[in-house]
């Protein structure tokens, strides 16, 4: 530590209170605290058990629908003549069509050839050549898989959706991370758009820029910002403070010591950025189909239409390694864009040259030779076939063992856990929140969750926001319960973790969407359909989070236990599952807000509640409002589940940081 | 497709520069644009809605613009009110199969005149509640839909509760089901399946493995020359007792299922109109092709092809005469 | 001639109310109180002193006691709360930021304990980026670098990038770099601390031999005594945030201003630092002495061997004239009593 950063942080100490002499020690205070909860549980049950309702149906027309309805309408007779719309969205919208069709005219352009040998020398130039010759195959077997079309649509409109999101995210995270006023006002805003589900997006985009790619691009970029803006802002504080001193030392000014010293030391942070950017793009380029984007979303909304799982599972693979080329390429060039990375200057001219000549030649010959235009079709391989078959086989197979399964989940917990939430009237939900949240994680965030539970309430959806909570606390629950044992396992075997580790990425970049159809075709429509895809869907990050928790667990703490002779049951329940609570925390959190965005898809399928309200809301004209309403009401209900959750979280911290190390 | 979208993209570029230069703003179909692509007559935009009866209208249409009258077609999966959408944003051309929608008609062809009606596709719509045959026969005054609350133990699923359950398909689907439920006092749930193909599995599951079902279902409809199911009364249609959504009583109406096509794909009275407008066919011609698509494994594409080499006869009168 | 810099009164208080300390009674409080009492700490409290030009001044003090912050404020990287800093006549506390830029451009650097080297760029376009912010055109920049470079011992790293360097060459670029720009001044921040005694020592005579060859004005900060003894014309020795005692490294060992300073030479080999001055004692009225005398300012240490072998005390000299004696009996507690020497 130089003397300096000791000098400059010292205040900051200064300012924490020092430790209360008197406070008694956690340990002492906790059975007290139990026994606290404890009679609150016990006497939200009696109060519940006496002021419980009836479930009475949500008002079918409150304020907010008709509010919604009106704006709708409003718009519609406006688009053409309201200022807002003639200066304002719809240029917002051209410029985007303009951006779309121009990236989509250079991709077509190339040819499939030049396309090819374009991601190819791009990879190679950037990222080395084995990434290149991944990118060759990748970008291949989207025609292989008879795809092509599809595939590079969908690539037009993430390169669309994530060139925007860089141009406008990474001066936002600059600016975030040097003016704090623009930090603070960001944060909260990054964070709901982080918890708001995908779907809750659609309808005002379709309002605001009508249907297609545009609008389209627009709510894939509201969905791939925060990432952008958020890892930007994170490189741009972590460059070290004496390097910027040392520039500041010499007379660097402002400008310079951004364009000289932060922004060359963020680089690789910045591309990691990108990266992420990309990566929650691919995610949501597939779910605006729905909105007339063309691309693989088409072929697997069709696909759940039909209820053809193989045709899904070829553009979910195909959108799997599109996802898998794009990450690749991106990290290697974050790790090339690493400062302790050095590459002859004569290799770095050579090899973008060759590469251009490369791509040159290949959309020239492509262009003139005959089976250039199209993607042979001698090459084309689909799994369609084998997939659907062994669907049928299943379905035909396990129906008795899946209806059962089904049966028994819905009546024995989710249909008593949904009973409970819709028979509690709102206000005792309310006070039950603030307090328990106040408890778990501070008044805080209690009052948000508050204020969001009141939202939910002036939105006139209460009872579909209680079903749509049932169904996505039983999904938490089994999804914690999947992820803390392959998590364990995987932290505990190197072996296991080993084979789980390219299945998890492959499941972390196949788009929600493709989750629905296994599920819709083992369970048909219902709640526990939407439960299955949310747990799928959820499980891998919460698995990662799990498995980083417990082996984040000091080396010398788990050498000192296994010293002291406990067995390995012990050690993991005495020592690495306490001391990864914080990992654990952080996983339920990620989790919930994960499944509650699946479960709001599984409105597809027979999920109904706010997911069906937002799915109807723009399917049918006279439900617009509560479509547009219900997506409000997703939003809070992230909110309320984030705050509650992340609030424990932080929670959990604290207290091991006060708490002397035993 | 790649010179259609060079010619859009300088299309969306005059429209900005124009709107920029000062011509009064964007309006909301600025940017689409209708020039033919080359070395073809033009792009036709077709919706296409998510069930296969439509899809079946299409694909033969489709064929018919591509190998007869060397149009480009551009199919579009849309639910039914977005593609209504569509005629105001230039997205859509035509819509091939529409199933009533007084609203939108009022909206898009009375209104915003957007949008043009092309008269009926020759195919008899029929919405209502069915019950798969063996339950008929076990139950014969199931078919009543005043008898429903006495059966509707019958139809409890996990998703139901303690009521009955009604499956519905599709969220975007013409539907009054909900209402019915209320308004008729019946003791049953609406639940969504989603889509068409998953009330068609469970219709299949439940004959095949005697289970009972209550669906909302509609001919014209492939399935119904494979297995038999049973159409539930529910009081009487008269005009005008569906007004208002909300309280509607009465079983649905017979739909003359039309066509309808944006006003400038109208204006222009191509040959691609022509036919559009001339298109009119049977149940079964359309169910026919429905079967291809759905159970002999062919692409829409492949399917519109195989009708059209075998049903000269039929398509032959709507080839416009110019062409 | 006017100090090159001049240090007037200078407070850094760190805390909420920072600028309500100085010139109230809490100013007075001892460190801890202030901190208990506000919350605020006092990294530099009221110090005041002069560098002259060309000299080496070095501030010594533990980590805490406010050295980096003082030197810091010199050029404003950190902003001084209340009293005055003048370089080279100029009062640096009201300068515009476009004047406080020239000054750090050209008028004061600074080598860093931690380097603060741009890992991106190769060792000529770090040690040349002082130049290239001022917009000096490329050759020029290199042809000076390249000078600098030499100067150092760097010769053939150019276009090495800082992570491939040692942690002592990686300190060389950082003193090229801060030497490329010909500053007046050069501050140094424990710029030897990170590194291991060997190399340590190879700069500090590097330093030396700098100072000879350039004869620019140093301030250097460091937490070891033997680096302070080594390079220092003048010390300042710094104690939670204040200076206790300013002078050369022979009034520091030989009359320590209090117990912390005295505590703190203790170890130091008396006979390496102090001259004979300081223990010459007045000859007795008929004392025979040697013949030829020693002059005042001669280390103790290099008169060992004469004084031992002299027959009589020998006369120590200031000039021309006689200010006392000294023989074996003065020479030997200057020598005993120590541990074995410091490596200095």
């Amino acid at each position: 530590m130089s003397t300096a950063v000791t000098d400059v942080t010292v205040p900051a100490e200064a300012v924490d209170p020092a430790p209360d002499p008197a406070a008694p020690g956690p340990r002492r205070k906790l059975p007290g605290r139990r026994t606290l909860i404890l009679l609150l549980v016990l006497a939200t049950a009696a109060v519940y058990l006496v002021v419980r309702t009836s479930a009475p149906a949500d008002d079918d027309n409150p304020w907010a629908f008709r509010f919604f309805s009106g704006v709708r309408d409003w718009v519609d007779a406006n688009r053409d003549t309201s200022p807002l719309f003639l200066y304002g969205f719809n240029y917002l919208r051209l410029g985007v069509s303009l951006l779309v069709d121009t990236v989509h005219g250079a991709l077509y352009g190339l040819g499939w050839a030049g396309l090819v040998a374009a991601a190819g020398a791009l990879a190679a130039v950037v990222a080395g050549w084995r990434i290149a010759l991944l990118a060759v195959a990748g970008f291949l077997s989207f025609g292989v898989l008879g795809l092509w079309e599809e595939s590079v649509d969908t690539l037009v409109l993430t390169l669309s959706a994530v060139l925007l999101a860089v141009l406008i995210g990474v001066p936002l995270g600059v600016l975030a991370a040097r003016v704090p006023a623009v930090g603070a006002v960001l944060r909260p805003v990054l964070d709901v758009m982080q918890i708001m589900p995908t779907f809750a997006y659609l309808a005002p985009m379709t309002l605001l820029f009508l249907i297609g790619s545009p609008a389209a691009t627009i709510a894939t970029l509201i969905y791939a910002i925060p990432p952008a803006i958020r890892i930007t802002a994170l490189g741009i504080t972590e460059v070290p403070k004496s390097t910027v001193e040392a520039a500041t030392a010499l007379g660097s000014t402002r400008w310079q010591l951004l364009g000289k010293v932060r922004l060359p030391l963020a680089r690789p942070t910045i591309v990691l950025a990108v990266n992420q950017a990309i990566m929650m793009a691919l995610s949501m380029v597939v779910i605006t189909a729905l909105i007339d984007a063309p691309g693989l979303g088409q072929t697997i909304v069709q696909a759940l239409e039909r209820v053809n799982v193989g045709a899904a599972f070829d553009a979910g693979l195909a959108i799997v390694v599109l996802a898998v080329v794009l990450d690749r390429i991106t990290t290697h060039a974050a790790h090339r864009a690493a400062p302790t990375t050095h590459r002859s200057v004569r290799l770095r001219l050579a090899g973008p040259v060759v590469a251009v000549v490369a791509v040159v030649a290949a959309t020239v010959l492509g262009r003139m030779s005959s089976w250039g235009a199209e993607f042979p079709a001698a090459w084309r391989a689909s799994f369609a076939v084998g997939v659907n078959e062994a669907t049928r086989w299943v379905e035909f197979h396990w129906y008795d063992a899946t209806e059962a399964l089904k049966n028994v989940v819905s009546a024995g917990l989710l249909d008593p856990i949904e009973t409970v939430l819709t028979t509690t009237p709102w206000w005792l939900f309310l006070v039950v929140v603030l307090i328990f949240g106040a408890l778990s994680s501070g008044p805080r965030a209690a009052v948000i969750a508050g204020l969001a539970v009141a939202g939910l309430v002036g939105l006139g959806l209460w009872q579909h926001a209680m079903q749509t909570l049932a169904t996505v606390l039983v999904a938490t629950v089994a999804t914690m319960a999947f992820g803390i044992v392959f998590g364990v396992l995987g932290a505990r075997h190197d072996r296991f973790a080993l084979v789980m580790r390219p299945v998890l990425d492959a499941a972390q970049t196949m788009p929600s969407f493709v989750y629905l159809l296994p599920a819709v075709a083992l369970f048909g429509a219902s709640r526990f359909t939407a439960i299955v895809a949310a747990v799928i869907y959820a499980v891998p990050p919460v698995v990662r989070l799990v498995e980083r928790g417990v082996r984040d667990v000091p080396a010398t703490v788990v050498e000192a236990a296994v010293s002291s002779g406990s067995t390995p049951r012990q050690l993991l329940w005495k020592v690495q599952l306490p001391m990864a609570r914080r990992g654990l925390l952080l996983a339920a959190n990620q989790g919930i807000v994960m499944v509650l965005a699946m479960v709001v898809v599984g409105g597809l399928v027979g999920a109904g509640a706010l997911g069906y309200d937002v799915v109807a809301g723009f399917a049918q004209r006279e439900d617009f409002g509560k479509g547009l309403a219900a997506g409000f009401a997703i939003v809070l209900l992230g909110v309320l589940l984030d705050r509650l959750t992340q609030g424990a979280g932080r929670r959990a911290d604290d207290n091991r940081l006060r708490r002397p190390a035993t | 497709m790649r010179h259609v979208k060079w010619i859009q993209l300088t299309a969306v570029a005059a429209a900005l520069s124009m709107a920029v230069a000062g011509c009064g703003g964007a309006k909301s179909d600025a940017g689409s644009s209708d020039a033919p692509a080359a070395g073809s007559k033009g792009t036709v935009k077709l919706a296409i809605n998510p069930w296969v009866g439509y899809e079946a209208n299409a694909a033969v249409l489709g064929h018919l613009l591509e190998s007869k009258l060397g149009y480009t077609v551009d199919k579009k999966n849309l639910k039914e009110e977005i593609a209504w959408q569509g005629f105001e944003t230039g997205e859509v051309d035509a819509i091939v199969e529409n199933w009533g929608h007084d609203d939108l008609k009022k909206t898009y062809i009375t209104d915003k005149k957007v949008a043009v009606d092309l008269g009926p596709t020759g195919n008899k719509g029929v919405i209502g509640w069915y019950v798969p045959q063996w339950m008929v026969e076990k139950y014969p005054d199931i078919t009543d839909g005043a008898n429903l609350n006495k059966y509707a133990n019958l139809f409890k699923t996990s998703e139901s509760g303690d009521k009955g359950q009604f499956l519905a398909g599709d969220p975007s689907f013409v539907t009054n089901d909900v209402a019915l439920v209320a308004n008729l006092k019946l003791n049953y749930k609406v639940v969504y399946s989603g889509s068409e193909a998953a009330i068609i599995k469970a219709a299949q599951q439940a004959t095949a493995q005697k289970k009972p079902l209550l669906f909302y279902f509609y001919e014209p409809q492939w399935l119904f020359a494979k297995e038999k199911y049973a159409r539930v009364k529910l009081p009487a249609y008269t005009a005008g007792c569906d007004a208002d959504p909300k309280k509607v009583a009465c079983d649905y109406p017979d739909y003359i299922l039309d066509k309808i096509v944006s006003k400038k794909f109208a204006d222009a009275n191509s040959p691609a109109f022509q036919l559009i407008k001339n298109f009119k066919w049977t149940n079964e011609d359309q169910n026919l092709v429905s079967d291809y698509i759905t159970n002999q494994g062919m692409t829409a594409e492949a399917a519109g092809e195989k009708w059209v080499n075998e049903h000269e006869a039929t398509w032959k009168p709507w080839i416009p005469a110019t062409s | 001639m006017p100090p090159t810099i001049a240090v007037d009164h200078l407070w850094k208080v760190f805390g909420p109310k920072a600028d309500k300390v100085v010139g109230t009674p809490l100013a007075d409080l001892p460190r801890a109180e202030l901190r208990a009492q506000t919350g605020c700490l006092a990294a530099v409290r009221d110090v005041s002193f002069a560098v002259e030009p060309g000299e080496v001044f070095v501030v010594m003090g533990l980590s805490g006691s406010g050295k980096s912050t003082l030197v810091r404020c010199l050029t404003r990287l950190i902003e001084p709360t209340s009293g005055e800093v003048h370089i080279d006549g100029e009062a640096v506390r009201a300068m515009n930021p476009k004047r406080l830029r020239e000054l750090r451009r050209h008028g004061v650097a600074m080598v860093f304990q931690h380097f603060g080297l741009l890992p991106h760029r190769q060792v000529v376009d770090n040690i040349a980026y002082g130049l290239e912010i001022q917009g000096v055109g490329k050759a020029e920049r290199h042809r000076r670098a390249a000078e600098v470079l030499t100067l150092v011992g760097l010769d053939g790293h150019e276009h090495q990038y800082p992570d491939q360097l040692s942690g002592g060459m990686q300190q060389r670029v950082g003193l090229a770099r801060a030497l490329a720009t010909d500053p007046a001044v050069l501050l140094f921040d424990e710029p030897f601390s990170a590194l291991d005694p060997l190399i340590r020592r190879d700069m500090q005579a590097e330093v030396r031999r700098l100072h000879a060859e350039v004869g620019k004005t140093l301030v250097f900060i460091t937490h070891d005594l033997a680096e302070a003894l080594s390079l220092g014309d003048r010390i300042a020795v710094m104690r939670d945030g204040a200076l206790v005692q300013v002078g050369t490294p022979e009034e520091l060992v030989g009359a320590p201003a209090d117990d912390y300073v005295a505590d703190f030479v203790r170890e130091v080999p008396r006979a390496d630092v102090l001259s004979l001055r300081w223990i010459t004692r007045d000859a007795a009225p008929d004392e025979v002495l040697e013949d030829q005398p020693l002059p005042a300012g001669t280390v103790i240490r290099d008169t060992i061997e004469r004084v031992l072998r002299a027959r009589h005390p020998i006369p120590v000299v200031d000039g021309d004239e006689r200010i006392g004696v000294v023989d074996a009996e003065q020479l030997l507690p200057a020598l005993t009593g120590h541990r074995p020497p410091v490596p200095a």
